[in-house]
């Protein structure tokens, strides 16, 4: 199918998109996503927004982890902060919705900066340990948030968003919200594709690689490190702060970490280093313990028993599927995706 | 006073405790170079295999320990086949990702056998109260203290004078060496698997002891081993069990002095960390690692 591509023009050599099946590609996935929410129903709508939520996070993971080689467990814990603060912002000064998701980036921004300091010494499993105090420091601030913030209660109920003051997102939130979150997604995933186009992205891939070499040559290693750590927590930010307004409701135990374990391992099952292979993670890590409750519930006539095991098979399952990934694909569903299109793409001749 | 008292040796106890599931720890971090997450997991699996051999099969409970900590062992040399041999020379990354897979699944596969409520857990250490220093203590966290600094002595020794021990050392040490003086280096592997799932199954059936309860987040406890081998250092031994003491120790004041609504005993240890790492990051004992281009 692609066969040496001639470009005649800059314009033409910086797209995206270079060939004709590819963009009809995109075309169709972009069709689907805008088709969707118009024949699912609730459960599955929910399911979706859930899966585009946690591909923001994950692309902003992967902005740190896959791009620029710093492991972080802690990414769970900047989409709280995002959260906590859209909703201190909606709820206390009436910050309207719009507004409320450049602050929480720039908030969580800034702690980004703070907890990646440590990155400017250590590297690998050290860094990975202090971003794992990173992560238990925050959602232990957000938990004591009463002590710093009077009259905060465990969780905080806002109002339903509004766009502009005119659309209502908050009746058939699943249903608006899916757009909203998706055109976030899309959003990501282009500044995070043409992110590595510049000399900022080029420098992170640098210091993923070889990072004395890149030092050598001038690259400013600790600086650009403390701008990824940022630009993943940014990320973080966006999601939580659209999470909140989602659900109307924060709560600190939806960012523990678990779920900072279960964003890194959408990047491992997806594909570090590769946009489309934090999405493909995250839906199958969204999917995998809904699947199993469907399996459940539909065994549930022959074996009753089962009802009580369904939480640990989701748990097993998920355990199961990172242990087999790595041991038997480490680059990831992405991997297989290219696997298949390079079969295609070369057959009949494979060797 | 006495309240000092009690709190030091709640702290010392734990510490005691946090000391051994470090030590496995450092073990495999020693010799094959792998950052187990799975420890507090394995602490789990030998406190609900010590419940199954005494509660369930009725062995007396010498026995019971016993083929509790053989079992464990068992485990331990399984996981180190099946799972971690795939992975040797594979980055960082995913090794930490494969033992946290793994701790997922083993909590997963006990949670599925055992259920969810907690269990009441075997007596097998003396539970009578105690005068130290004034102060009330209950015996069995003495008796937590001397058999943890007990295993710590007899595994000190046996690294220092078995030949095994020396074996592991020498693979700790310089992989490609020992492989050509002929050491296995596969079977200390094992080795030292299945010495981490036996120190870990030991600390569960201690804790299990004291608590008096066995249930599925026992093995939360293993998260505050990372505090405890940073501090003390990722490679060193007795490090594990001055950095757990020191965590230990911390906890028990910071939960007994500082207001309860603070927090404060869970999140002291994380900042300890945050604080050794930006200071001193190989700890206090621990190896400076030097990187050359």
């Amino acid at each position: 199918m692609q066969s040496g591509i001639f470009n005649t023009s800059y314009r033409g050599d910086m797209r995206l998109r270079q060939t004709g099946p590819q963009k009809f590609r995109l075309v169709l996935v972009l069709a689907f996503a805008v088709v969707f929410p118009f024949i699912a129903d609730r459960y599955w709508l929910n399911l979706a927004n859930q899966i585009a939520l946690f591909s923001i996070a994950a692309v902003g993971l992967n902005i740190l982890v896959g791009f620029t080689g710093q492991i972080s467990i802690g990414q769970a814990a900047f989409v709280g902060l995002g959260a906590y603060t859209a909703a201190l912002l909606t709820s206390r000064l009436n910050v309207p919705f719009p507004l409320t998701i450049p602050v929480a980036c720039a908030v969580t921004a800034a702690v980004g900066v703070l907890f990646g300091l440590p990155s400017a010494r250590l590297k690998g499993l050290y860094l990975a340990i202090a971003t794992l105090a990173a992560q238990e420091i925050i959602i232990w601030f957000l938990k004591h948030i009463d002590l710093f913030i009077s009259g905060v209660g465990e969780s905080i109920t806002i109002r339903p968003a509004q766009l502009f003051g005119v659309i209502d997102l908050g009746s058939n939130s699943d249903f608006s919200f899916y757009f909203v979150n998706v055109l976030a997604l899309i959003g990501v995933v282009i500044f995070a594709t043409n992110l590595f186009r510049t000399r900022l992205g080029r420098a992170l891939i640098a210091i993923r690689d070889q990072d004395i070499a890149a030092e050598v040559i001038g690259v400013d290693t600790v600086r650009y490190k403390l701008v990824a750590f940022a630009i993943a927590a940014c990320i973080a930010g966006i999601a939580g702060a659209l999470q909140a307004h989602y659900r109307s409701v924060v709560n600190w135990e939806r960012y523990t970490l678990d779920a900072s374990i279960a964003i890194l391992s959408m990047l491992i099952i997806g594909g570090l280093g590769s946009v489309s292979g934090s999405i493909y993670g995250a839906i199958f890590v969204v999917l995998l313990p809904a699947v199993f409750s469907n399996i459940g519930l539909s065994l549930q006539g022959a074996l009753p028993e089962i009802n009580r095991i369904i939480p640990y098979m989701q748990t097993g399952a998920f355990g199961l599927a990172i242990i087999l990934f790595l041991i038997f694909e480490p680059e990831g569903i992405n991997k297989l995706w290219k696997n298949v299109k390079d079969y295609f793409r070369l057959w009949p001749f494979s060797y | 006073m006495e309240k000092f008292v009690q709190l030091t040796v709640t702290g010392v106890a734990n510490g005691a405790i946090l000391g051994l599931i470090a030590l496995g720890f450092v073990l495999i971090f020693k010799s094959s170079g792998v950052v187990n997450f799975a420890q507090g997991e394995l602490l789990m699996v030998g406190a609900y295999l010590s419940y199954t051999m005494i509660e369930r099969f009725g062995f007396a409970w010498p026995i019971g320990v016993t083929l509790a900590v053989i079992a464990a062992a068992l485990v331990g040399v399984l996981i180190e086949h099946l799972v971690l041999r795939p992975l040797i020379g594979e980055p960082v990354i995913s090794v930490i990702m494969v033992t946290i897979g793994l701790s997922a699944l083993l909590r997963a596969i006990i949670g599925a056998i055992y259920g969810n409520a907690p269990l009441k857990a075997p007596q097998v250490i003396p539970n009578d109260t105690v005068n130290v220093f004034g102060a009330l203590v209950s015996a069995d966290k003495i008796w937590a203290i001397v058999l943890a600094l007990a295993m710590f002595v007899i595994l000190t020794g046996f690294f220092n004078r078995s030949k095994e021990g020396i074996a592991m050392r020498a693979v700790a040490d310089d992989q490609q060496a020992a492989l050509s003086m002929g050491i296995s280096v596969k079977r200390v592997w094992a080795v030292a698997w299945a010495i981490a799932a036996v120190t870990a199954a030991v600390g569960g059936i201690l804790l299990s002891s004291i608590f008096g309860g066995v249930g599925l987040d026992i093995g939360l406890i293993g998260l505050t081993v990372f505090p405890v081998v940073i501090l003390g250092g990722l490679d060193s031994i007795p490090g594990a069990l001055v950095g757990g003491f020191i965590v230990g120790l911390l906890q028990a004041y910071a939960g007994g002095y500082l207001p309860a609504q603070l927090g404060a005993a869970e999140v002291l240890p994380y900042v300890v960390l945050v604080l050794i790492l930006l200071f001193k990051p190989y700890g206090l004992f621990g190896e400076k690692r030097i990187e050359r281009v």
